[in-house]
């Protein structure tokens, strides 16, 4: 069966449980004496289990089988969770999330596991305190004096030599050679049965239950599955670790009727033989899912989700949007006719069509958002194993987490929002000792809330750290070329700090790996713009500093003041506009051949659009401007255009691959009319 | 069997153009193109195509024909190349023709006002001269032939 189609969903779901799995060892790992979030994390992985083995993923399989036997034995109380125990399972994580990764590039989920396999096999059997893998491989090396030539090792296993070689990998090596130096016997037993025997399924069943009272079975050929399936003619051999002699174990299976042992044979360790890696993982790999089956009715008491919903593709959605953004431009073409021809019954008509068609961009636009939790999910992880990479102590607190954006925004701020966090743990939180110091509590609050404003969000990224500097700033800024030691003297406390959003800005002398590089917040400031959006910084010195950013709900339909420049209509986003007001054209004064005036005591640059835009036939006679206040930022402009008019909802329309990147404009939207009118990009104006 | 090819022919400027009937979406009247400042000089503007906003080139300035105002007779071929649909404003459009594959020289010897490289090849029609358009050079408005392109934008201050 063609899967492909199924790999997205797939990829999707797998993501979704995976954040689940972090979250909940995160608070798992908070508090291990109390184990609610097992049940979860063990749903979690079961679910990942099976839908990496249906789509033919067995690695990933493997791994969250392995993760299974763990955690089921960690809610049994029979394991402890200890802080190795969820070191390998945050591994574990991030094995799969490559996994998924690696899925969605098409090329599955080859990545190796074997460390993991033996960690996670170790911990199951509660040998967390037996050496970790690496000193297992050196014992292995060891005791069986093979040569360890870097990855390639061989290893040895004599086998009878009048039968066929049996393949061990590392894992079943490790166990036989620690079964050995234990004193424990690894048997190669042939189990045949009579030629008669009519339920072959039912009798292997009962030599496994009996022969695993007597020892562990570390490996048969075929494999489970096979046996289950009565894919073996009249016999089947399996590998055991046991105490018993040879002929306890005869007289265990030849208990069975219709069955006998055929030899057993003692493994020990002596003849070359070299080992693909990857094939033997490959064999437990399947080996292993068939011991699950074996166990089955474990955990399946899969709790169902309350929620009915439904998986659309966000290109539908798209589709959707922009249907409705088609009937938002004919019901304003509408409204223009009716004022034209003042029929009061098309005038109601049309009153109602307005209410329907803002109803139904008001729920379209819902269907589109997506909680800020997608996001901000991952940062507890982050978090910390970041503060543990750098040795602080950091407290995050989420809030408001259920903030609703639209999806392109969300998809989008993630990044922005990492550097913020990190950026606060590099650079603002101290660490525990300076904090001891200075009276502060060891441990740093990193605040990250989420909120409504209007029809904006606001999140803001606070910490409680040494805040920022502004001495430091101005002599960085300087140091770097950011800016002149002339420019920087006129700019007062808040413009200065302002100045970490510029390129090329660092204040670390050291490039690491969290910070230093001089791109983040350029970067963040850049991401936040093209999102429309905002971001600034507040900062107590020693007391911490706090990023605030400002984003619009949704991209696709925007407020926006349509002005008249000469001939030609432009739409200017609602989001930047601060007042319209009147100019007189004695009022324009000029400070240093640049064009200003004089807004309630502020100077104020002005702009002449018809310039800029080079528009024809503009209203160069008349001495009384129209004059749109602007702003990015802390910046502030003053547009002169030729008239105002009006205020709309406008269906943001992007200008396509070839206009891209032309200075002064956002993109388009179409007028009632159903001419094009451009949109402008203040940012890039002013 | 020879290869036969379907051609859209289109008239500027008393020449005869062709493009593949693939890479034509469709043909509209002239509607209202808004200008875009600041963009190249060959962009005559964006339109609204049923919703979409789709740029307007000019072939005239991009062959660098004699300039003309637009008439409502004009044209505007829609094509589709590489994901990128683009109108063209052409005089006027002649008809769909067939053409073997031998008929095309690739030789643009015979054009002599054209630049060399918007030329695919020429084909022979009876007596008459069918210019075919490598469109994906056309559209690559970035391109040094268009340096006046940002002359506007200079101006303008």
């Amino acid at each position: 069966m063609d899967m492909n189609q199924y790999i997205e969903i797939f990829t999707e779901e797998a993501k979704e449980h995976l954040q689940n799995l972090n979250s909940c060892l995160l608070s798992l790992e908070k508090k291990p004496s109390d184990v609610t979030p097992l049940d979860e994390i063990f749903r979690s992985a079961h679910t990942l289990k099976g839908m990496s083995a249906t789509m033919g993923f067995e690695k990933m399989a493997e791994l969250t089988h392995l993760m299974e036997n763990v955690l089921s034995k960690l809610r049994a109380g029979e394991e402890k969770v200890t802080s190795y125990v969820m070191d390998i399972l945050f591994q574990c994580l991030d094995v799969l999330e490559q996994m998924v990764h690696t899925i969605v590039f098409g090329t599955g989920d080859d990545l190796s596991i074997a460390d993991l396999t033996i960690s996670l096999k170790q911990i199951e059997e509660g040998k967390q305190n037996l050496p970790s893998v690496q000193q297992a491989r050196e014992e292995i090396a060891a005791t069986s004096a093979c040569q360890v030539q870097g990855e390639n090792e061989t290893f040895y296993l004599q086998n009878c030599d009048e039968f066929e070689e049996l393949v061990f990998n590392d894992y079943e090596k490790f166990l036989i050679i620690s079964a050995i130096a234990k004193g424990y016997a690894t048997f190669r037993l042939r189990i045949n049965f009579d030629e008669s025997c009519l339920m072959k399924v039912a009798r292997a069943f009962m030599v496994f239950r009996n022969i695993e009272e007597v020892g562990e079975i570390i490996k048969s050929v075929p494999p489970v599955q096979e046996i289950e399936d009565e894919k073996f003619d009249n016999s089947f051999e399996i590998v055991l670790i046991s105490k018993e002699t040879e002929q306890k174990l005869r007289h265990v299976i030849n208990s069975i009727a219709e069955v006998n042992l055929g030899y057993a044979k003692i493994i020990s360790i002596s003849n070359i033989q070299d080992i693909s890696m990857n094939k033997a993982i490959g064999d437990v790999a399947s080996e292993e899912k068939s011991t699950a089956n074996n166990n089955n009715g474990k955990g399946l008491n899969r709790k169902s989700k309350a929620m009915q919903t439904v998986r659309v593709d966000i290109e539908r959605l798209d589709n959707l949007m922009n249907l409705v953004g088609e009937l938002v431009i004919s019901k304003t073409r509408l409204e223009q006719i009716s004022s034209a021809s003042q029929l009061a019954e098309l005038t109601e008509t049309i009153e109602h069509i307005d209410l329907i068609t803002s109803d139904l961009q008001a729920v379209v636009m819902k269907v589109r958002m997506v909680p800020l939790e997608q996001v901000f999910n991952r940062f507890p992880r982050m978090i910390r194993d970041l503060a543990r990479d750098l040795n602080k102590k950091v407290n995050l607190v989420i809030k408001g987490e259920d903030t609703e954006l639209d999806r392109t925004v969300i998809d989008e701020i993630g990044d922005p929002l990492v550097h913020l966090l990190r950026n606060s743990i590099d650079h603002g939180i101290e660490s525990p000792e300076i904090r001891v110091n200075k009276g502060k509590s060891e441990e740093a609050t990193l605040r990250l809330e989420a909120w409504y404003e209007g029809n904006n969000v606001v999140i803001e990224v606070e910490d409680d750290g040494q805040g920022i500097d502004v001495a430091v700033i101005k002599n960085k800024a300087i140091e770097k070329g950011v800016i002149t030691k002339a420019e920087v003297e006129q700019m007062d406390e808040l413009g200065i700090i302002n100045l970490i959003f510029r390129s090329g800005f660092t204040t670390a002398n050291k490039i690491t790996d969290v910070s230093g590089r001089g791109v983040g917040l350029d970067a963040v400031r850049t991401k936040i713009d093209s999102l429309n959006g905002f971001v600034g910084v507040e900062t107590l010195p020693g007391r911490g500093s706090k990023f605030t950013i400002k984003l619009p709900l949704t991209l696709a339909i925007i407020q926006a003041l349509l002005v008249q420049v000469g001939l030609e209509t432009y739409a200017i986003p609602l989001s930047s506009i601060d007042e319209t007001t009147h100019l007189n054209r004695e009022n324009i004064k000029q400070i240093q051949g640049q064009e200003v005036m004089l807004l309630r005591g502020n100077v104020l640059p002005l702009i002449r659009l018809d310039k800029f835009l080079g528009a024809p036939d503009s209203n160069k006679n008349s001495d009384d401007y129209y004059v749109v206040v602007v702003r990015k930022g802390n910046r502030q402009a003053g547009l002169i255009v030729d008239s105002l008019i009006g205020q709309q909802d406008i269906v943001i329309k992007t200008l396509g691959k070839l206009l891209n990147g032309i200075p002064g404009f956002s993109g388009a939207t179409i007028l009632g009319n159903g001419h094009v009118a451009l949109i402008l990009d203040i940012g890039s104006l002013i | 069997m020879e290869e036969e090819l379907q051609l859209v022919a289109f008239t500027i400027d008393h020449e005869e153009f062709a493009v593949d009937i693939l890479q034509v979406q469709e043909i509209e009247k002239i509607i209202h193109i808004t200008r875009v400042p600041r963009s190249p000089n060959s962009l005559e503007g964006v339109i609204n195509l049923r919703g979409e906003v789709i740029p307007v080139i000019n072939l005239r300035k991009r062959l660098k024909l004699p300039l003309k105002a637009n008439e409502d007779n004009n044209k505007i071929v829609i094509v589709k190349v590489n994901d990128l649909t683009v109108g063209i404003i052409v005089d006027g459009v002649s008809e769909v023709v067939r053409l073997k594959k031998d008929m095309i020289e690739s030789s643009p010897g015979l054009v002599e006002n054209i630049e060399v490289n918007y030329i695919k090849g020429v084909g022979k029609l009876g007596e008459r001269l069918l210019i075919l358009l490598d469109l994906p050079v056309i559209l690559e408005l970035d391109k040094q032939n268009d340096q006046t392109a940002y002359q506007e934008v200079h101006d303008g201050f």
